[in-house]
C-alpha cells in the first residue's frame, strides 16, 4: 500500500503524509510538529544549521535508512508490553493507551527538539499512567520490544496526583535494525514520588532516541535512573523542571558500551523554585572503539534560592580507542545556591590491579573485579530491590558479553 | 642448608633511577629475617620487586624461591607459589566487598594448588575463626576493601589476608608503622602463628619494638640499595640505641 522509498527525514515525512488522517489526537499539533521536523531535520544527517545540543552526536547513519510503521507481535513479557510502539498485552489499574486517549501533554518542545518533533508527528500509541492523589500504584513493568525494519514512536505520559507513588520499570530490547523514539512526559504533583527506572538493552543494530520531560511540584520527587547497554546509537535527553519549593530530581544513569557503540546522555535540570535538590551521577564504562557523551546543565532561575545541585560524570576507559566527551554546565541566576559539578575520566588503576594480583588473583579476574566495582557504585542510587536486581542482571549480561 | 628465598646480585630501577644496587640475601626455611635501614634505602622497593610490581624494572641479578626463578613469574603466580607482601600502604578498593575480595583471593590460590574452592558459607566460617583468633571485629568483612579504614585497620586487614592465604614466605613492609601496642601485638601474633619449619619471613621495619614480639634470626641493614651489615637480633638493639650513623660510617 504505502511503499516508502524515501530515506531519512524524507522517509518519516512521507510516512506522516500517508497515515496523517488515521493518527489519533490533535491533528493541528501533528502538522506543526511535521513542519518543525521538516525544518529541523535529523541532526547531522540533514543539511542546515548546526545545533549546539547535538554537537557530539550525529544521526547521519539514520539519514540513509527507511523504516516501516510497527506491525509485528512478540512473545508476551512481564507487565504491559508494547511491540514496535504499539500496545500488545498487559493490564494495569491506572493504565490507558495513547491510541484511545491521545495525550500530547504540555511539556515537550517539538518546535525545538527534533526527536520530540518526529515523535509528535508519528506517535500511534504509548502508555498513559494516571495515578490519583494519595494512591500508591506500587511497581509497574513496562516492556518495549523492537523488531527489524520498524520505527516506533511511543508517546507516554505519567501523571502522579498529590502524594501519589509509583515505581515504573521500563525495559527495552528487540532484534534487528529498528528505531525506538519514545517521548515520555512525567508530572509529579505535590509530595508525590515517581521512581523511574529505564533499562535500555536494544538490539546491537538498533537506534534508540529517547526524550523525557519531567515536571516536579512542591515537595515532589522524580527519582530517575537510566541504564544504556544496547543500540548502536543512543541518545537519552532529559529535561527536568523543579517547579515547586523543595522539589527533588535525580537524573542518574550508567552507560556500558563496546564495539563502535555511541551513547549520548544529555540533560537539563532546571531549578525554577526555591530549595530544590537535583542529583545526577552518570557513569560510563567504555570498551572497544565506543564513544560516550555527557552533556549536563543545571539551570538556577532568579528566585530559586536555596537550590542544591550536584552533577558528576565518571568514565572508565577500558580501551585506548574508546572516547568520552563530557560537558557539564552551570547557569545560575540566584545568589544563595549550592551547586557543584565535575567529571573524572580514567583507566583501571594499576596499583589496584597489582594489589589484587599480589593476592593470587589472575590479571583478567582482577580487572573484571574492578570494573564490576565501578558499576556496582553506579547502581548505588537505586534503592528499589526489584529494580536493583534487574539492573544488576543487565550489567552482568553486558559483562558476560564482553568476556565472551 | 638450602635457602627458601635466595636473592643474588639483585639490581632494580624506577624509571632511570637505580634503587637496588646489588642485593645478596639468603633466607633459610623456618627463619625470620629483619631488614632495617634509613628512609630511601630501598626497603620498600625490595618488597615490591619480590612481589612483582611492574613499574620497578629489574636490571640484574636473580631471585630464587624454592628452586624457581621468581623473577620470571607473574605476581599472581608468585602468590600462588606462597609469597605474600603485606603492603606498607594497603590499597583501597571502592565497590569491592572485603569478604568477596578475600574469598576470591583464597580460591584463586586454592585453584592454583588444585584444591577445591570454598563456597561463601565455608569461607565465612573459616574467616570468622581466623578473625576471632586475631581479635578482629567481624564487621570488617562487610566493608569495602580498606575504604574508610583507619591506618591500624588497614594493617590488621593485611594480617588477616596473610592468615587466610597462609603463605610460605611473607614480606612485611613496615606493617608496624603507625600502630599502637595492641595492634602491634596482632601483627606479631599473625606472623608467629604461621611460624614453623616451612615458613619464612622478611620483616621490614624502622623499630626495635616489633622485633621484641617477633624475634628475628638475622637482622640486615639496607642502605643506598645495598645490604651493608648483617648480624643477629642484637644488631637491632644496637641500631635502636646508636642509630644508623655508626653503621653507615663504618660501611663507607
Amino acid at each position: 500500500m504505502n511503499a516508502i522509498s524515501d530515506t531519512g527525514a524524507a522517509g518519516f515525512l512521507a510516512r506522516f503524509a500517508a497515515m496523517q488522517g488515521r493518527l489519533p489526537g490533535d491533528s493541528t499539533l501533528r502538522l506543526a510538529a511535521a513542519n518543525a521536523f521538516r525544518s529541523l531535520g535529523l541532526p547531522g544527517a540533514t543539511r542546515g544549521r548546526r545545533v549546539e545540543a547535538w554537537k557530539y552526536t550525529s544521526l547521519q547513519a539514520l539519514g540513509g535508512m527507511s523504516f516501516r510503521a510497527g506491525a509485528a507481535t512478540a512473545p508476551a513479557a512481564k507487565g504491559i508490553v508494547f511491540v514496535d510502539g504499539r500496545f500488545q498485552s498487559g493490564t494495569e489499574k491506572n493504565f490507558a493507551r495513547f491510541a484511545d486517549r491521545a495525550d500530547f501533554g504540555e511539556l515537550s518542545w517539538p518546535d525545538r527538539d527534533p526527536m520530540a518533533a518526529l515523535n509528535t508527528m508519528l506517535a500511534e500509541d504509548g502508555a498513559i499512567f494516571q495515578i490519583p492523589a494519595g494512591i500508591d500504584a506500587g511497581l509497574v513493568h513496562l516492556t518495549h520490544i523492537g523488531t527489524d525494519g520498524a520505527s516506533a514512536h511511543p508517546r507516554q505520559t505519567i501523571r502522579l496526583g498529590a502524594g501519589a507513588r509509583m515505581t515504573l520499570i521500563e525495559t527495552m530490547s528487540g532484534s534487528g535494525c529498528y528505531l525506538h523514539n519514545p517521548v515520555t512526559e512525567a508530572h509529579v504533583a505535590d509530595g508525590a514520588l515517581l521512581t523511574h527506572i529505564r533499562i535500555q538493552a536494544d538490539a546491537p543494530a538498533a537506534f534508540h532516541l529517547a526524550t523525557l520531560y519531567v515536571a516536579v511540584a512542591a515537595g515532589g520527587t522524580y527519582d530517575g535512573f537510566t541504564l544504556n547497554t544496547g543500540a548502536r546509537l543512543t541518545r537519552t535527553e532529559i529535561h527536568a523542571s523543579l517547579n515547586g519549593p523543595g522539589a527533588v530530581a535525580h537524573l542518574n544513569g550508567a552507560q556500558l558500551l563496546s564495539g563502535s557503540q555511541h551513547a549520548d546522555f544529555t540533560s537539563v535540570a532546571r531549578h525554577a523554585a526555591p530549595k530544590g535538590t537535583s542529583r545526577q551521577t552518570v557513569k560510563n564504562v567504555l570498551a572497544g572503539q565506543s564513544r560516550g557523551v555527557f552533556q549536563g546543565r543545571i539551570e538556577v532561575a532568579r528566585g530559586a534560592q536555596g537550590t542544591d545541585g550536584y552533577q558528576m560524570n565518571r568514565a572508565l576507559l577500558l580501551s585506548p580507542d574508546a572516547e568520552i566527551d563530557t560537558k557539564p554546565e552551570l547557569e545560575i541566576f540566584a545568589d544563595d545556591v549550592k551547586c557543584s559539578h565535575g567529571a573524572t575520566i580514567g583507566e583501571l588503576d594499576a596499583e589496584q590491579i597489582f594489589y589484587l594480583r599480589s593476592r593470587g588473583i589472575p590479571d583478567s579476574e582482577a580487572r573484571a573485579m574492578l570494573v564490576r566495582a565501578f558499576l556496582a557504585e553506579a547502581l548505588d542510587p537505586v534503592t528499589n530491590d526489584t529494580a536493583r536486581e534487574l539492573l544488576e542482571d543487565a550489567v552482568a549480561r553486558w559483562w558476560e558479553g564482553q568476556a565472551a | 642448608m638450602t635457602a627458601m628465598l635466595d636473592i643474588s646480585g639483585l639490581t632494580a630501577s624506577i624509571g632511570d633511577k637505580p634503587i637496588l644496587k646489588g642485593i645478596d640475601l639468603s633466607v633459610p626455611a623456618g627463619e625470620i629475617h629483619a631488614i632495617m635501614g634509613p628512609n630511601g634505602s630501598g626497603k620498600s622497593t625490595l618488597g615490591y620487586v619480590l612481589a612483582g610490581r611492574e613499574d620497578y624494572e629489574v636490571t640484574g641479578g636473580t631471585v630464587t624461591f624454592e628452586g624457581q626463578d621468581m623473577l620470571a613469574m607473574a605476581p599472581e603466580a608468585r602468590a600462588a607459589a606462597g609469597l605474600f607482601l603485606a603492603f606498607q600502604a594497603p590499597i583501597e578498593l571502592p565497590g569491592v566487598n572485603n569478604a568477596n575480595f578475600l574469598r576470591t583471593a583464597l580460591n584463586a590460590i586454592r585453584r592454583a594448588h588444585g584444591e577445591d574452592e570454598l563456597d561463601a558459607v565455608q569461607f565465612l566460617k573459616f574467616a570468622r575463626a581466623e578473625m576471632k583468633r586475631l581479635s578482629m571485629d567481624g564487621e570488617m568483612l562487610k566493608r569495602n576493601v580498606n575504604v574508610g579504614f583507619s591506618g591500624g585497620e588497614k594493617k590488621r586487614n593485611e594480617v588477616l589476608q596473610m592468615a587466610l592465604l597462609r603463605p610460605r614466605f611473607a614480606v612485611l613492609d613496615e606493617t608496624d608503622s603507625g600502630l599502637d601496642i595492641d595492634a602491634l601485638r596482632i601483627v606479631a601474633e599473625g606472623v608467629n602463628a604461621l611460624r614453623g619449619p616451612n615458613f619464612s619471613a622478611l620483616v621490614v621495619t624502622h623499630h626495635q619494638r616489633l622485633l621484641d614480639h617477633l624475634v628475628p634470626h638475622r637482622v640486615h641493614v639496607l642502605a643506598q640499595g645495598r645490604i651493608i651489615r648483617s648480624g643477629g637480633p642484637e644488631l637491632a638493639k644496637e641500631l635502636e640505641k646508636n642509630g644508623y650513623s655508626a653503621v653507615l660510617a663504618e660501611a663507607a
